[in-house]
């Protein structure tokens, strides 16, 4: 990918990005807040955030976590299906984009690194800062460490394969 | 009502309840779906160091950093308001494996036993606690996103990219859980 906009460099190994072209006030943000917290929610009360689960995901021992991201999937396919369907607009009126990613060696190298860290921690990034929020505050430091490793990676990514 | 409500949720309603964020945030803003990438607009915004990966405009992504404390929100009111009084379900087949490595206390969601701030200056502690996160942070960005952004995100709209990472993420996972964890929590 040729780099060459600072819509460019923010899109660079990132699939959540901000696809609309409007600017708004800051508090149009409080959406993204509350919907943050109907997932941190549903994060404690299935347990996604739980070690536990984690482990038991990884040995096959419990169908929990896959029916989890499985139907997530099956809801999330459906859904983009309708939106492309008949056209869905944001509520401002604009088309839907969805960015397409390319592939490249380091969602091999990258995701095998995570699946490690995963294991570890049992925690993926979103539960992290969910097991904050239910006082488990040793996390605090995993989530700095992350936010370092993220950091880490920006500083070597030339020299890293990708 | 609030009774069913504190119980644990079964993966039939919290599984399509998380799919249903794929198309709210697009809905909402056209944003696509992800969590690591709050990461790095915290490293853009706070300690950018003039390295060229954090030279963007990290604002325009401001509404990412809004979602993530919105699931830092969510988690407390899930304890506080609507906490389960009764311990964490484990499958036998974990307790008994646990306990040879001396995790015993299944009360909370994570084990007490090895997330705490005195286990941080042991071996075990250190690796579980800070490299733990130190992988999570370093793949996931290296990866391009996680579970919400390839897993979720990515699959649902089909890309291919997506179903490898997400591969990636499970076969790592299955090495770290079933034969590299084992030696780390006998330490």
């Amino acid at each position: 990918m040729n780099i060459n906009t600072e819509k460019d460099n923010r899109h660079v190994d990132a699939v959540c990005v901000n696809e609309s072209n409007l600017t708004h006030k800051w508090y149009h943000n409080v959406k993204y807040l509350i919907v943050g917290i109907g997932f941190g929610i549903i994060f404690v009360k299935a347990e996604i955030i739980s070690w536990f689960r984690i482990q038991e995901m990884f040995r096959f021992q419990s169908f929990h976590m896959f029916g989890i991201i499985g139907s997530a999937i099956l809801v999330g396919m459906i859904s983009i299906f309708v939106i492309k369907k008949f056209n869905v607009k944001t509520i401002y009126g604009e088309d839907i984009k969805i960015s397409t990613k390319e592939f490249n060696k380091g969602q091999i190298y990258g995701g095998l690194i995570f699946g490690l860290g995963w294991a570890i921690t049992g925690a993926c990034p979103g539960p992290l800062f969910a097991q904050i929020g239910t006082g488990s505050l040793v996390v605090i430091v995993t989530l700095f460490s992350a936010i370092l490793g993220t950091w880490m990676y920006g500083k070597f990514r030339d020299k890293l394969p990708h | 009502m609030l009774e069913i409500i504190q119980k644990p949720w079964p993966w039939y309603v919290a599984g399509p309840l998380i799919g249903l964020t794929v198309p709210i945030l697009l809905i909402i803003g056209n944003k696509s779906f992800g969590v690591s990438s709050s990461f790095r607009h915290i490293c853009a915004s706070c300690i950018p160091m003039n390295i060229p990966f954090f030279k963007y405009e990290w604002k325009k992504e401001i509404w990412n950093l809004f979602f993530v404390f919105g699931i830092f929100i969510g988690g407390i009111i899930a304890v506080q308001l609507l906490g389960n009084p009764e311990p964490v379900v484990v499958r036998p087949k974990l307790t008994a494996e646990l306990q040879q490595y001396g995790i015993t206390d299944f009360s909370q969601l994570l084990p007490s036993q090895v997330f705490n701030f005195e286990n941080l200056f042991s071996i075990k502690g250190f690796i579980m606690i800070v490299l733990g996160g130190f992988l999570v942070g370093f793949g996931t960005r290296y990866a391009g996103g996680c579970t919400s952004g390839h897993a979720i995100m990515g699959i649902s709209t089909l890309q291919k990219s997506s179903l490898i990472a997400t591969c990636c993420f499970m076969i790592g996972g299955y090495i770290m859980a079933n034969f590299i964890l084992p030696i780390i929590l006998s330490l």
